[in-house]
């Protein structure tokens, strides 16, 4: 098993799987932020709910923390790894002749996620651990959608977000697709499969940039 | 035709090499990329200079001998197509063409254009072969039943000529298509059952050894492959290696 852990293609593996755990977890984020500009009430009580229920907090939460944490080192890893296998590089590379830019700039478009989960993470949960974990303080459970509100209020991190998200469609279009042939599924499956991918790829960034604007919107409209 | 040739000299696998520019006339469109080649070095022959080493045998795209860079792709820019059966009239008068040797940790320069592919013998020694007694009551390969598909995806598996244009091409200077083939091949047939477990880890291992990069699914190496070997059999590989690292 040990060489299973180092070998290159366990790793690819394990790039795959921890991948395909965050587009799950996209997915039921953008569920919840979808009903923030639909019904805040919903929004408000889906927010408490996993804001405080223990199983959420203290076993869903680490193991997301640490599949984002395990993607992010050992996308680190794999790159690093990969740039050493070629010392010298070529005078003229035409990547673009037989590759997508998106495929080949994988650690770019994963670096600008990282730092917007900085951003992200310094917005919506440090504050949000120091007000349950730190401050200990009073739960309101309606505090969530006016606590998201507030966030959206500011141009600067609204275009962030959108850019971010453009770039989380681009690390997703190669990706989502690309971990069923890491796995090992290829097959006469393979093509509806990728077309799934792509359009989960379009589909829910662009929901979430819809969702930002829409909430920035709100402070444009009313002011 | 005339062309502007920038060409990757280098004295030999410890010296440090450089692109030199070569200007050359009179090529024939219907000449082939290494009989271009052909003219340059009996010119620099002719003036008394070294000529370009580069790597070649059959020059009809079945051997895997000639490999190069051409214009950032490998084997340049035609499809399906070995350097040796590329013809010149892929390029324009007047063009810039970019030749370089593969490049990889795994592959080292051995002079100029030519490059040490041994390592492609290493993966193939670990493990890619099917052991058979021959001492007198072999068993006729066609006396085997084999489904049709299966015997089909292992012929296509097995086309592949070793030249490392998919590492070439790899951004990653991965060895996973050529690895991928070679388990494969063996993989989809009886005769390779035996084997197949002990086959993919030491192939596997092999080619991590050897310094190849990881395979990030850019596809690259397929669309660049002259057999057309396909991503399948990386899907596949994937799949008989966690099998294989499964049952220990």
């Amino acid at each position: 098993m040990s060489g299973l852990i180092k070998s290159s293609i366990a790793r690819k593996v394990a790039m795959a799987l921890s991948g395909l755990f965050l587009v799950f977890f996209l997915l039921q984020h953008f569920t919840i932020n979808l009903t923030s500009i639909i019904s805040p009430e919903t929004f408000n009580e889906l927010s408490h709910f996993m804001g405080t229920n223990p199983l959420v907090q203290f076993a869903l939460q680490p193991v997301l923390i640490f599949g984002v944490v395990f993607h992010f080192i050992m996308g680190f890893i794999l790159e690093i790894k990969n740039r050493n296998a070629r010392a010298v590089k070529y005078a003229k590379y035409s990547g673009g002749a037989n590759s997508s830019w998106m495929s080949r700039n994988m650690i770019l478009s994963g670096l600008v996620i990282l730092a917007f989960l900085g951003l992200h993470f310094y917005d919506f949960w440090i504050p949000e651990m120091v007000h349950k974990y730190v401050e200990f303080a009073p739960e309101d459970p309606a505090r969530y959608y006016p606590e998201l509100l507030e966030k959206f209020e500011s141009h600067v991190r609204t275009i962030l977000y959108v850019i971010s998200f453009v770039f989380l469609a681009l690390h997703l279009w190669h990706g989502f697709a690309s971990s069923f042939q890491s796995v090992g599924f290829n097959n006469k499956f393979s093509v509806g499969a990728t077309k799934f991918a792509k359009a989960f790829a379009i589909v829910i960034p662009l929901g979430f940039i819809i969702v930002s604007i829409v909430l920035h919107l709100n402070h444009v409209l009313n002011n | 035709m005339n062309l502007t040739l920038k060409i990757w000299r280098q004295k030999d696998a410890q010296s440090k090499g450089k692109i030199v520019e070569y200007p050359i006339s009179g090529i024939e469109g219907d000449m082939s990329f290494l009989e271009m080649l052909d003219v340059l070095n009996e010119e620099l022959i002719t003036k008394g200079e070294e000529p370009v080493v580069f790597d070649h045998d059959c020059r009809e795209g079945i051997c895997g001998a000639c490999s190069l860079q051409i214009n950032g792709e490998p084997h340049g820019p035609d499809r399906l197509v070995t350097t040796c059966q590329l013809h010149m009239r892929k390029f324009n008068d007047g063009d810039t063409i970019f030749i370089e040797p593969f490049r990889a940790k795994a592959f080292p320069v051995v002079k100029d254009l030519m490059v040490d592919r041994s390592s492609f013998d290493r993966i193939q020694h670990a493990g890619g072969y099917v052991s058979v007694n021959t001492s007198g009551n072999t068993i006729d390969a066609n006396a085997i039943p084999i489904n049709k598909d299966n015997a089909d995806d292992a012929f296509a598996a097995a086309t592949c000529i070793g030249c490392g244009a998919c590492v070439a091409a790899c951004k990653n200077a991965s060895a996973m298509l050529f690895t991928a083939a070679k388990v494969s091949q063996y993989a989809l047939l009886p005769q390779g059952q035996v084997e197949a477990t002990d086959r993919v880890m030491a192939m596997v291992n092999q080619m991590d050894e050897e310094g190849f990069g990881n395979c990030t699914n850019t596809g690259a190496c397929e669309i660049e492959c002259p057999k057309g070997i396909s991503l399948e059999n990386i899907a596949r590989m994937n799949r008989e290696y966690l099998s294989a690292s499964l049952k220990g």
